[in-house]
């Protein structure tokens, strides 16, 4: 896994407080062994009532959240949780290829989205990304957002409309798709390091309070499933 | 058609092109006879009434052609119908005419009988065809109220038959007033076994369901034990056999993977006719090879021909380079737009000076640099060391002037 989140993120000089969501116990005690030595693992839940009663209980900082959980999915975790506590971040991790199911948990507020496979470096940053209030885009979710927004016509990078991208948005995430990372891509770009996280939480906006067509018919087909 | 099949021949009734249920059309096209033939062939046996039994056993027993998509029978069938019930009326008339009294002849009510008949057993195979159709899951049901929906008009046309047949049956033979009388008794007491049996019907209706759920269940069943044990059982004995050679359990890992994820979701499309499908296998296959992950994400996708067919080619030979020479994990990045197709191939190894390409990197030069240019597409090699190397291949679609 090549997320674009190796470059360290102002290494944070608290520990984070993590809850970790999904129905595999193997997996909760693999993610814990490799990355509770760099963050506080506050609590574990293996389906969605648990969860909502172990976030509210705990109030991490991050909920490391699978898309596929019992009793309504990793959807359900967020909308019982989205109101309450909006200052708990929600970070999607997901075996699933399917588009529906990732774009469903991101438009459900998820602040990003990372495969199962990601290395535990790449986690912590990502979980630092996250709790920091940024975007974490791997190459594939970077992709699902270029094929959902690709028909869109390309708007004034001034204009604030939902439905296209901007053209440096465009190249942003065209980038993370190549597989690089924040750092690299601000150095491409000749941009900050920070100006690329705008570019990616604001596409993540976007992605958010779209109306799309795929969207739309992506987000059903979730609710169907 | 039937015959265009090779598969041991069987005789089947048509779908299409049929007067009444596809007999005389599904005959002459498994014995290659014409339509015309058979078709007569029955109406000369059917006056001696051995071809009508002959036609209604075919009727039964043959079973109905294969569904092709897209070629439903439409309002033709209906027309079909009309056309026989107006030749059977005029054949009727033409009784009369020649004084044989319709009413009192035993003819009539059979004739009547018989085509309401014909047309509600009609119906009833096109229900049953349309809920065959798509009898996957539980929306068969749907589709049959569906399809009853639809053929409303024709069940109740074949019910009024049969009722003024058997109308006819009774006038001038039977008092009226009497026979009205006689007919609301019958109805009552059909109406009051109906509710006595309700109960019963439903049940044998549910048990019906339940029992055709279970079966559709188990067969599912079937179907992932069989997945299950040829592919993740084998390769999870492979594991255990390899389990000193941790890139060796990487691979067999990869390569089930991937094929469960193929099997799991829906694969991207046909390999050998779409240019994301094939680049997808030929990953699939260096990945199989090599100790490596590649990570493949793609947008838009376009139809294979020779010059996408050199693309992918090249693809193949640069994700080969970055597996060999980088390994680790290699992001493959494919966007096709309107204008042009872009492979990207990112490896983080250690990188190379681009000018200053040793001679084991002979692969890239001559395979992908040639490859592409042959096809008037360009290669850019990004590379430094420490940072990792990557290449950009451009293929421009839309202008043909090369091939």
């Amino acid at each position: 896994m090549t997320d674009p989140t190796d470059d360290a993120v102002g290494s944070a000089p608290r520990t984070l407080r993590v809850v970790l969501v999904d129905d595999h116990r193997l997996f909760r005690a693999g993610v814990r062994s490799e990355i509770g030595d760099r963050v506080d693992v506050v609590g574990e839940a293996g389906d969605v009532d648990e969860a909502v009663s172990v976030v509210h209980a705990t109030h991490p900082d991050v909920v490391l959240l699978d898309v596929h959980l019992p009793g309504g999915g990793g959807r359900a975790v967020l909308d019982a949780c989205a109101t309450d506590l909006p200052d708990v971040r929600f970070l999607a991790l997901s075996v699933s290829d399917a588009a529906d199911d990732v774009i469903g948990v991101v438009r459900g507020g998820a602040r990003g989205y990372v495969t199962k496979a990601i290395s535990a470096d790449d986690l912590v940053d990502a979980i630092r990304r996250v709790a920091d209030g940024d975007a974490v885009f791997s190459p594939r979710l970077a992709g699902f957002v270029l094929d959902a927004f690709s028909s869109g016509t390309v708007v004034d990078e001034a204009e604030d409309a939902l439905d296209a991208l901007s053209p440096r948005e465009r190249e942003v995430m065209r980038l993370i798709a190549r597989g690089y990372t924040y750092r690299e891509v601000a150095r491409d770009l000749v941009l900050s390091v920070k100006t690329v996280e705008t570019h990616v939480s604001s596409v993540l906006r976007k992605l958010q309070l779209s109306n799309r067509h795929e969207l739309a018919k992506w987000a059903a087909a979730h609710h169907v499933v | 058609m039937s015959h265009a099949i090779s598969v041991p021949r069987r005789a089947y009734r048509a779908r299409r092109g049929r007067v009444l249920g596809g007999v005389a059309r599904g005959l002459s096209d498994h014995l290659g006879w014409n339509v015309g033939w058979v078709r007569a062939g029955f109406v000369v046996l059917g006056l001696s009434g051995f071809g009508l039994v002959l036609y209604a056993a075919y009727w039964a027993w043959l079973p109905l052609e294969d569904a092709v998509p897209g070629q439903e029978t439409g309002g033709r069938d209906l027309a079909g119908v009309l056309g026989l019930g107006a030749l059977a009326l005029g054949v009727l008339l033409l009784l009369s005419a020649n004084g044989i009294d319709l009413f009192s002849s035993w003819l009539t009510p059979i004739v009547l009988v018989g085509i309401g008949l014909a047309v509600i057993w009609r119906q009833s195979d096109d229900a049953r065809r349309a809920s065959l159709l798509s009898d996957v899951g539980a929306s068969a049901r749907v589709t049959t109220a569906t399809a009853l929906r639809r053929g409303g008009p024709r069940v109740l046309l074949g019910l009024a038959l049969v009722f003024l047949g058997v109308l006819a049956a009774l006038v001038g033979r039977v008092d009226l007033g009497a026979s009205m009388r006689g007919l609301a008794a019958v109805l009552l007491a059909a109406a009051g076994l109906a509710l006595v049996l309700l109960p019963w019907g439903l049940g044998w209706w549910r048990d019906l369901e339940s029992e055709r759920r279970a079966r559709i269940r188990s067969e599912e069943r079937a179907e992932v034990a069989a997945q299950v044990h040829d592919s993740v059982l084998q390769t999870l004995t492979l594991i255990q056999r390899a389990s000193h050679d941790p890139d060796e359990v990487v691979r067999l890992a990869r390569t089930e993977e991937r094929a469960l994820r193929s099997w799991l979701y829906a694969p991207s499309g046909d390999p050998d006719a779409t240019f994301v499908a094939a680049l997808e296998r030929e990953i699939a296959d260096v990945e199989a090879s090599y100790p490596c992950q590649v990570d493949f994400v793609h947008v838009g996708d376009v139809a294979r021909d020779d010059r996408v067919d050199s693309l992918v080619a090249a693809a193949r030979e640069a994700v080969v380079n970055a597996a060999k020479h980088a390994g680790g994990s290699v992001s493959v990045y494919a966007e096709c737009t309107d204008d042009q197709v872009e492979v990207f191939v990112r490896d983080r190894g250690q990188g190379f000076d681009v000018d200053a390409v040793p001679e084991d990197r002979l692969g890239l030069r001559e395979s992908v640099h040639a490859r592409m240019g042959r096809v008037g597409g360009s290669v850019r090699v990004r590379s430094a060391a420490g940072e990792g190397t990557e290449v950009a291949l451009t293929l421009p679609v839309g202008v043909r002037s090369w091939t």
